[in-house]
């Protein structure tokens, strides 16, 4: 018996083995390739199925950010215009007005560049790079390039009776530092620094510091913010949790009316609320409650800020907890209950601590979206109530300094990250319950 | 109200209704007394107001009238966490976020024992029920049955003197449930706690519980030892709860003492004993245990009635026959007989003759 199975084995070259010992389906094709081919298109199709939005977020999204964080140390501009005054300042020391052949190469630089087509011109993107480190920079650059052609040596004399900027070390500092394709200017700008005489970063004098400070109330608003939406979302998830279902979803859609309603329509509300001839405080006054030579500022600054924004964000408090209350059988408080503990207790030791993922989620929801809140801020924030997103909107806007947008737009992206990363470290992600 | 006995026990419940929505009763008047040390099973169908009964009694819910009495104090008016009351969950409740350890602890912090008691108590409660090495682990960590044994700890740990436990072995497999029932019953014993356990099933009923109170329709159908309650239904519907049971309906023919004669819808006459039937001519539903029922002549009496049968199924179980005979219009009479030597295996078609001992077949109340 034993004997022919071997010689049929032989024959056949087997039945689930090949001449080599490797398995092989009853067609007699290698069981490692048919199994690939089978689960290719398994492969294909859930390929096929993410594509499209992979494809949407690698042109909507991932390539934009990439963009914009190489925006922030990009610096083609006094490379690409001045190419030759670079190359003659390379052994210039910076202590004094360069020598007379800086400002030659300059001249040849200039008037090259009066050659280009009017679009394609390089001088005037220069001046406009040169205005971020040195104001009057750019109007030294165009006054002087309209007067180029005109220019004879001694090309120093000429320069500095243009402007004379020119005949100032500073300027030229600048254009050496700046005279290279990357550049981190832009992020020494963003945390309040400058470049000083010996290129050393060295702080802003005190009334030109802006974004630390910023990012520091930025910080504190989303804090702020998180711990409003909590202590009020918590209560209310947990009624909605022991709610019947029925009731719960009628009162959820209270809770979601922030989603629904249109921003315009929100803040306006929210002005004719909170202005100072406003309902509000013309209620506080007609109650006695405040003087009315002492109305309250409710909008406008922070307290504006804050009152919309977590009016607007509660939902994304509300819901991780609702849905993780819901799951929390009310046998763990009898639980608690029977085993000798006060309500009080119970609540605290067994029912708020499986709440925990549920909180997580909501804060971390809350406050990422709220560090990078920009319209709510714009419109009722006022001066005090601005985050560090109107000031990258208003560099891009209006400053057009791009650059100094992106590097402060990658800093409040690496904030975040390294802030997410912390709370996993902490708490976890793998807890969370986002609904 | 309370009779004097009822107020002997450890447990009483005296008049209770509870009413959820103001127009129906979920518990219509019940009384009941608990002594002390007893195992009480409250058995009844879902609906049939026997969770609700066990939850007035830990405090969660309210009685909308009447008292319940612990150890002689009235306590309806004293919130759940100062009954003292030890309880186990239908699906055991144990605190995720804790380790075993933590989940048995709780009980002791909350009255404020101190840490070398706490460990003291903790190492006793778990070694009770064997677990003793799943200390540090999470309940997620553990099987349904190590589970279970932990709840139990846990309700047992700060020793109470009455445990309630809600159909606690549920969510356990067959093989796992008994083995928990026998060892649930040996704690209650050895402990001498007094046990009020709620279950829809009779088999766990029978096996564990001192006393059974059958519930259905908010009322204690019949409280009794589980071997009177097998053996004796008082009504029909305990009789059909409990245990598998044949019924026929007929109507009282003759009544001396301790035994009746019923005539059954198709004619043919019965023996049976009167229970909850007083006159002749009374419409009755008679009920006979599968295993009471007889086909071999010679262990009857000599006077007995004999009914014709004819034998539809012969069902071989092992150690029972089970055969299911058409009996005066019923196909569903079955007859158990134990896998003896001398036994008849009837086949298909058989006819016999059938009859049992007069106090076997309870001639009961029928219901319209």
């Amino acid at each position: 018996m034993a004997m022919a199975d071997a010689t049929q084995d032989d024959v056949q070259v087997g039945d689930t083995t090949d001449k080599r010992g490797r398995l092989v389906t009853s067609d007699g094709t290698p069981l490692r390739r048919a199994l690939e081919r089978s689960m290719r298109r398994r492969k294909l199709m859930a390929f096929a199925l993410v594509a499209p939005l992979l494809a949407f977020i690698l042109i909507f999204f991932a390539f934009p950010i990439a963009q914009m964080m190489w925006r922030s140390v990009d610096n083609p501009q006094i490379v690409n215009a001045v190419p030759r005054t670079l190359e003659a300042l390379q052994d210039w020391d910076g202590r004094d007005v360069p020598p007379e052949r800086v400002f030659a190469a300059l001249h040849a630089d200039m008037m090259e560049d009066l050659d280009r087509p009017r679009r394609e011109q390089r001088i005037g993107p220069m001046g406009i790079r040169l205005n971020y480190e040195l104001s009057a920079a750019r109007s030294a650059v165009s006054r002087t390039a309209r007067q180029v052609p005109n220019f004879e040596a001694p090309f120093r004399d000429a320069f500095t009776d243009a402007h004379r900027l020119w005949g100032q070390p500073e300027l030229w500092r600048v254009i050496q530092r700046e005279g290279r394709p990357l550049t981190m200017s832009y992020y020494v700008a963003a945390l309040d620094r400058e470049f000083d005489e010996d290129g050393s970063i060295v702080k802003r004098p005190e009334n030109r510091q802006i974004y630390v400070n910023l990012f520091g109330r930025t910080l504190a608003l989303s804090v702020t913010i998180t711990v409003m939406t909590f202590l009020l979302g918590f209560p209310i998830a947990y009624y909605l949790s022991i709610l019947p279902m029925r009731y719960a979803n009628l009162l959820m859609i209270a809770v979601l009316l922030p989603f629904w309603t249109s921003l315009l329509v929100r803040t306006s509300a929210w002005i004719v609320l909170l202005q100072q001839q406003g309902v509000l405080n013309t209620l506080f006054v007609n109650i006695g409650l405040i003087g009315d030579d002492n109305r309250l500022d409710l909008i406008y600054n922070q307290t504006g800020t804050i009152i919309a924004m977590t009016h607007i964000l509660l939902p994304f408090m509300v819901l991780p907890l609702y849905s993780v209350m819901r799951t929390i059988p009310p046998s763990y408080m009898r639980a608690a209950k029977s085993l000798g503990a006060t309500p009080t207790t119970a609540f605290r030791r067994v029912y708020f601590p499986q709440t925990l993922p549920g909180i997580g989620a909501g804060g971390v929801l809350v406050f990422i979206i709220s560090i990078g809140y920009y319209i709510t801020p714009a419109l009722v924030g006022g001066q005090s109530g601005r985050m560090i997103s109107n000031e990258i909107a208003r560099h891009i806007q209006q400053s057009l300094n791009w650059g100094l947008a992106a590097a402060l737009g990658s800093m409040l992206l690496v904030g975040v990250l390294l802030l997410y990363w912390l709370f996993n470290r902490l708490v976890g992600t793998d807890s969370l319950k986002f609904g | 109200m309370a009779t004097a006995q009822e107020s002997e026990g450890f447990v009483v419940f005296d008049g209770v209704q509870k009413s959820y929505d103001g127009e129906t009763l979920v518990v219509k008047d019940l009384n009941l007394s608990v002594a002390k040390g007893e195992f009480l099973t409250m058995l009844g169908p879902s609906g049939s107001g026997k969770t609700t009964c066990l939850m007035m009694l830990a405090g969660f819910e309210t009685a909308t009238n009447g008292e319940i009495l612990l150890d002689s104090r009235p306590i309806n008016s004293v919130p759940p966490h100062k009954r003292g009351i030890g309880m186990v969950f239908q699906n055991y409740a144990l605190f995720p976020h804790m380790t075993v350890g933590e989940n048995l602890s709780f009980p002791l912090e909350v009255r404020g024992l101190g840490k070398s008691k706490r460990e003291e108590k903790i190492k006793r409660a778990l070694d009770m029920v064997q677990m003793g090495a799943f200390m540090s682990r999470r309940p997620a960590q553990l099987s349904g049955g190590q589970q279970q044994r932990i709840a139990l700890a846990r309700a047992l740990v700060f020793e109470p003197e009455l445990v309630l436990m809600d159909e606690p072995l549920g969510a356990l497999d067959k093989q796992l449930r008994e083995h928990m029932q026998f060892e649930i019953t040996r704690l209650a014993h050895d402990l001498g706690i007094t046990t009020v356990y709620v279950t829809h099933d009779q088999t766990e009923a029978l096996t564990m519980s001192d006393n059974v109170a059958v519930f259905d329709d908010g009322r204690i159908q019949q409280l009794d030892p589980p071997d009177v309650l097998y053996e004796e239904p008082s009504n029909s519907f305990v009789a059909q709860f409990i245990g598998e049971n044949n019924t026929m309906d007929g109507v009282i023919k003759e009544i001396k003492g301790e035994s009746c004669v019923v005539q059954l819808d198709g004619g043919a006459l019965i023996d049976a004993k009167p229970v909850n039937v007083s006159k002749v001519g009374e419409r009755t539903r008679v009920s006979i245990r599968p295993e009471r029922v007889e086909a071999n002549r010679d262990r009857l009496d000599a006077d007995a009635h004999l009914i014709d049968a004819e034998v539809m199924e012969f069902i071989y179980m092992g150690d029972v026959f089970r055969t299911r005979l058409k009996v005066a219009g019923n196909e569903n009479f079955i007859m158990k007989t134990r896998n003896a030597p001398d036994q008849i295996r009837h086949g298909r078609g058989d006819k016999v003759q059938i009859g049992w001992l007069p106090q076997d077949c309870r001639a009961l109340d029928c219901p319209a």
